[in-house]
């Protein structure tokens, strides 16, 4: 498929001199909430084309980077106990937990892998029987049913080792817990795109009839981004506050209802702990009890877990709320690098942190 | 991390298997979320699973319409260049 239309200079162009020509008279927030926006802004380098009134936040997007550390520590735990062969996306092995990670887990022997596919981790647990293999899950709507899905073929194949540590997390009402909160400062959000290739943009729509804030879902070559500011624009000059789709080529408006059942059938909400914005009733998603076999915090009886404790001098969670800027925490560039990270905003190639220290000068020592 | 590919449906087996194409790499993927997906759709793939049919018309018409944005037209000197 050819995409190549979606990165073409003239049409944006086109759409940078009309974000600049428009006149709103006052200054405007935007707030993307997915990594993969993240990446694509700083990367194709918009904050540079954009019109001194209007600001580009990146919000709590990347999921490794909004898991709390209690969750890291359990896997961290999970992943010590002999029996079990853990296995994770790549982008979750170099977090930091309070007192470990993944990583250095792995370097003293425990049997951590990195998996592409959670149909990887069952293929690896009908080879290993003797093994028990969890599959870290951390995501948001765009994984889940995914993970659901894997869990229905391991019960299909009758697997009884493999199971799940569920740590997934759910947009919307994140979002309007950033809406409620004092500190942070919106006007409108760019809406991830593949999140709402599941969930579609019902579930986003209290945003704009409650707190009458605007939302685009949007695509992530650099034209879908272009196009969801410029709409957002629109909205916000014009007093509008909808939720629309830019993103039309990979969203419908009513989802995948597919996954959207199986997701139901697998699942059932839960209090989830953010990190930098605390818990919020009814973001997590935890195994239903038909399904509790599946459940690596179940099948495991009491997993001994310590008490957390919070990096020092580490600002991820104020920059997960776009309360500060990446290059306005302390230890950005200086004591957090990519190849030594402190916080997790700088571990994930889609962390804010991350993406400014590669794609921009800014905060740099020597800059 | 929810990033997500177009990829082409080549072939569909009785596990609801498909290879797919992803720009020349052959990959298998699961078809359990888009049941109805047929050799030929592109699909949008992401961590082994296809998420969705693309829809490759609509993808044409959101670029056709960006064109008609009333700055681009009455600028289109200023955007040769750049091409």
């Amino acid at each position: 498929m050819d995409l190549s239309g979606f990165r073409d200079p003239e049409i944006a162009r086109g759409l940078i001199d009309a974000i600049n020509s428009a006149e709103p008279g006052r200054e405007i927030k935007l707030m993307e909430v997915c990594g993969t926006h993240t990446v694509s802004i700083a990367k194709n380098g918009l904050r540079g084309v954009m019109p001194e009134w209007l600001t580009l936040l990146s919000g709590p997007g990347c999921p490794v980077c909004v898991t709390a550390n209690h969750d890291i520590d359990t896997a961290i735990a999970i992943a010590q106990r002999p029996d079990v062969t853990l296995t994770t996306f790549g982008d979750m092995m170099k977090v930091p937990g309070s007192y470990s990670s993944l990583t250095r887990e792995k370097a003293e022997g425990r049997d951590v892998r990195i998996v592409y596919s959670p149909l990887d981790a069952l293929a690896l647990a009908a080879k290993e029987p003797e093994r028990q293999v969890v599959f870290v899950a951390v995501g948001f709507e765009t994984t889940v049913p995914l993970i659901a899905a894997a869990i229905l073929r391991a019960q299909e194949a009758g697997l009884t080792n493999f199971s799940v540590f569920s740590s997934h997390k759910t947009v919307p009402a994140a979002l309007g817990a950033l809406v409620n909160d004092p500190d942070v400062k919106v006007d409108a959000f760019i809406l991830p795109g593949h999140v709402s290739t599941i969930i579609g943009l019902e579930p986003y729509r209290f945003l704009a009839e409650e707190y009458h804030v605007p939302g685009v879902i949007a695509g992530f070559e650099p034209i879908d981004i272009l196009q969801a500011i410029w709409m957002l624009v629109q909205q916000l000059m014009e007093g509008r506050a909808e939720i629309e789709i830019g993103y039309r080529r990979g969203v419908e408006p009513q989802g995948n209802v597919t996954a959207q059942h199986m997701v139901e059938q697998v699942f059932q909400p839960c209090d989830a702990d953010w990190r930098g914005i605390g818990v919020i009733p009814g973001t997590g998603l935890e195994l239903r009890e038909e399904y509790a076999a599946f459940d690596a915090t179940k099948r495991f009886g009491t997993i001994d877990v310590p008490e957390p404790k919070e990096i020092k001098g580490c600002q991820c969670g104020d920059v997960l709320r776009g309360i500060v800027l990446p290059f306005e925490c302390k230890l950005f560039a200086r004591a957090c690098t990519p190849e030594h990270p402190v916080g997790p905003c700088m571990v994930s190639s889609e962390g804010s942190c991350a993406a400014y220290y590669r794609y921009t000068d800014y905060g740099k020592p020597d800059a | 991390m929810c990033l997500a590919i177009p990829a082409k449906v080549v072939t569909i087996d009785e596990f609801r298997m498909a290879e797919v194409d992803i720009m020349g790499v052959s990959r298998k993927v699961s078809l359990d979320l888009v049941p109805e997906a047929n050799p030929g759709d592109y699909v949008l793939v992401h961590a082994g699973f296809a998420l969705q049919v693309v829809d490759e018309q609509t993808a044409d018409e959101t670029l056709e319409l960006l064109k008609t944005l009333p700055f681009f037209m009455e600028e289109e000197g200023l955007v040769a260049e750049e091409a």
